[in-house]
């Protein structure tokens, strides 16, 4: 049976079934309790598990983050709360030099499974320490998983698998999407790391599109569609593992991609996997591998500014026909 | 010295003591041997001594159960001694051969004897404190009474990280130690140039019950933490003690030339008249627990030994390049070739 959830609920019913299963999972951050968060994900779950297990914090991230990951090298398997993505600075050093090189600094003696759950999206008018996405931080790191849902089904399956991981896995779910349905199974699944999603077949070229710009793709493919140009769009859905193969053979069919991404454009994900790309499929390719990320700017408040710092999908679809037209040779 | 006025006690605890006195000369031991593979250019990196604060590692671990947790630091080489190390896989992991606990891939800033509850020596400063009290929530939830200890120097107190862990610790009555072996220096700086107000207080704010104790003296230190481990293991906890000790070598081994900071008359003052290995001896003599010559013989054993270990680990190979992309995540046995 399908039904229809918004994405809040998909993450809310991971979060219980796992936790149903598995004693060792205690969930923790700040206002995660009675208030469920400030995007109430988790409205509910206090009363079913206890506060011994949903875990409300004083205000300090560090310090939350560091339990964390000492529950984890001792038989528990948090699930960490944090408020916004953008408090990811905060975390860093327990985070990046802690949890992911525990295992490796020991040889492999020592494990850290924990889920760090953030939120990443602009155009939420919240200006530009509560807007960023910065998954390209993390996944620079070696010894972190990187998920990215890009819808409610997504966004529950990919969750419990990075629940049983054994390592530490950061998921980044789009506050923009917390309300939007999306048709889900009542029965269990989970969803592999490491599998890309192609979300819409096509010929004429591939936009790769991570979280929130996934829906933007889809959408760029609607319009260039309209005009005969078959776009195939593939949702990596884990960037850590990286399904290579799925967004290669998909360039080796169209000759052409563009990378999309809510990460800043500079030194981010776009670049990364343009860059693979082009290494990896050159010969394949009719049309320069185009990057679009976020403006390389802060994420300003004011509306009139912030909506030109996020691709969109006449801005993609406008690419797309340069590539396809063959007119990107002399593009900036 | 404090330690004089305690009674020797039964057989038992005889051979505690002996125990204790064996351990912190296995440490020095591994120290000197340790400082003379950096000075003989025989060692990869360079490593932090822990000798002349023997009586701290010591004296807690003592008190502890094996299954108890311990966090350590950049000078952590004490800790994983007296948490049940082996010489052997120790120097191995000093020399980044593939027999070291760690396999090489941590050294002498991660060293650590994972089997016995020791979660890993960090070269963050003050880095491990969030681990610590994690792993005492993490043992009160699954049911476990394990305590956790959290090392750390007086230079770490500078970190915001412990106050954020503290006020939590405290507010869920967690079973962690924060034992603060204050060796008077950060790194090439006198602590009491950079902390303000009292190392004490800044605990005993979050209404935590605090002590001070002679870190140099070992029964003292065994005396109060098995005290606190004790309470701690009946939910009384959190704890704080403040170790005063000394550090006898520089920051790190190739801290050579240091009279900007510390003189050289203090150095000598600690090491002729505080020393916790020397003055131990000397009352485990008076007590008559052992002779001179008991002690002597101890220490020669526990010097070949050492020395077996370092020529054992000079022989032993390194890990095979193959291992470079291994344990980067569980479960996937080589990262380059599946992520």
């Amino acid at each position: 049976m399908t039904r229809e959830i918004t994405l809040s609920k998909a993450v809310n019913e991971a979060i219980a079934e796992e936790m149903r299963r598995d004693e060792t999972i205690f969930l923790i951050g700040e206002d995660v309790a009675e208030a469920g968060t400030p995007f109430k994900v988790l409205s509910g779950l206090v009363e079913e598990f206890g506060t011994d297990r949903i875990i409300d914090t004083p205000i300090a991230e560090p310090g939350f983050m560091g339990i964390a990951v000492g529950a984890a090298m001792t038989g528990s398997r948090p699930i960490v709360d944090l408020m916004f993505g953008d408090f990811l600075f905060l975390v860093m050093d327990q985070l990046c030099n802690q949890a992911a090189k525990t295992h490796y600094m020991s040889g492999g003696k020592l494990k850290v499974p924990l889920v760090l759950r953030t939120n990443l999206g602009a155009t939420r008018r919240s200006a530009a320490q509560h807007s960023q996405s910065l998954h390209a931080l993390v996944a620079h790191i070696p010894g972190l998983k990187v998920a990215l849902p890009s819808s409610a089904y997504e966004a529950k399956g990919l969750l419990k698998t990075a629940i049983r991981d054994d390592n530490p896995v950061v998921i980044f779910e789009d506050k923009l999407m917390y309300n939007d349905k999306a048709p889900v199974q009542e029965e269990e699944y989970l969803l592999p790391f490491g599998q890309a999603a192609v979300l819409r077949e096509g010929r004429d070229i591939t936009l790769v599109a991570t979280s929130s710009m996934v829906q933007v793709a889809q959408a760029a493919a609607e319009l260039l569609a309209r005009e005969n140009i078959s776009a195939e769009v593939i949702d990596p859905r884990t960037i850590v593992p990286l399904d290579e193969e799925t967004i290669l053979a998909s360039v080796r069919k169209t000759s052409r991609a563009i990378v999309i991404d809510e990460g800043h454009q500079n030194f981010g994900i776009t670049g990364e996997i343009a860059s693979r790309i082009s290494e990896k499929a050159f010969y394949h390719l009719d049309a320069p591998v185009q990057r679009m990320g976020a403006m390389d700017v802060p994420v300003p408040f004011s509306p009139a500014l912030e909506d030109l710092t996020v691709p969109t999908p006449e801005r993609v679809a406008e690419r797309a026909r340069l590539a396809v037209r063959g007119e990107l040779f002399h593009a900036a | 010295m404090s330690a004089a006025r305690k009674p020797a006690g039964d057989k038992r605890n005889a051979e505690t003591y002996l125990r204790m006195y064996r351990q912190m000369v296995r440490i020095r031991a591994f120290e000197d041997n340790a400082n003379q593979l950096y000075l003989s250019a025989r060692m990869p990196g360079l490593t932090h001594m822990y000798s002349g604060q023997e009586a701290v590692a010591v004296g807690i671990c003592e008190a502890l159960r094996d299954s108890d947790k311990v966090t350590s630091t950049h000078r952590g080489h004490g800790h994983c001694v007296a948490k049940g190390a082996e010489f052997q896989a120790m120097f191995c992991e000093l020399l980044g051969k593939a027999e070291g606990y760690c396999r090489g891939k941590g050294g002498s800033m991660h060293i650590a004897d994972q089997a016995h509850g020791n979660l890993g020596a960090n070269a963050i400063v003050g880095g491990s404190m969030g681990i610590a009290t994690g792993a005492a929530l993490s043992a009160r939830r699954l049911g476990r009474d394990d305590v956790t200890v959290c090392f750390f120097g007086d230079g770490a107190t500078a970190q915001g990280l412990w106050y954020e862990v503290m006020n939590m610790a405290a507010l869920w009555k967690l079973p962690v130690i924060y034992a603060c072996e204050n060796n008077g220096y950060s790194e090439y700086t006198r602590t009491d140039e950079i902390a303000a107000g009292s190392i004490l207080a800044r605990a005993q704010a979050f209404g935590i019950e605090s002590h001070q104790v002679d870190g140099q003296d070992v029964l003292a230190v065994n005396q109060l933490a098995g005290d606190l481990v004790a309470r701690a293991r009946k939910g009384e906890g959190p704890f704080f003690i403040e170790l005063m000790t000394y550090r006898y070598h520089g920051h790190h081994v190739g801290d050579i030339n240091r009279d900007y900071y510390r003189s050289k008359d203090e150095e000598a003052e600690w090491k002729t008249t505080r020393d916790p290995i020397t003055n131990f001896g000397m009352w485990l003599q008076e007590q008559k627990i052992a002779s001179a010559d008991d002690l002597a013989a101890i220490n020669d054993e526990i010097r070949a030994d050492a020395e077996a270990a370092v020529a054992y680990a000079e022989k032993a190979p390194y890990p095979d390049a193959s291992e470079v992309d291994m344990h980067v995540f569980a479960g996937i046995e080589h990262a380059l070739q599946q992520v």
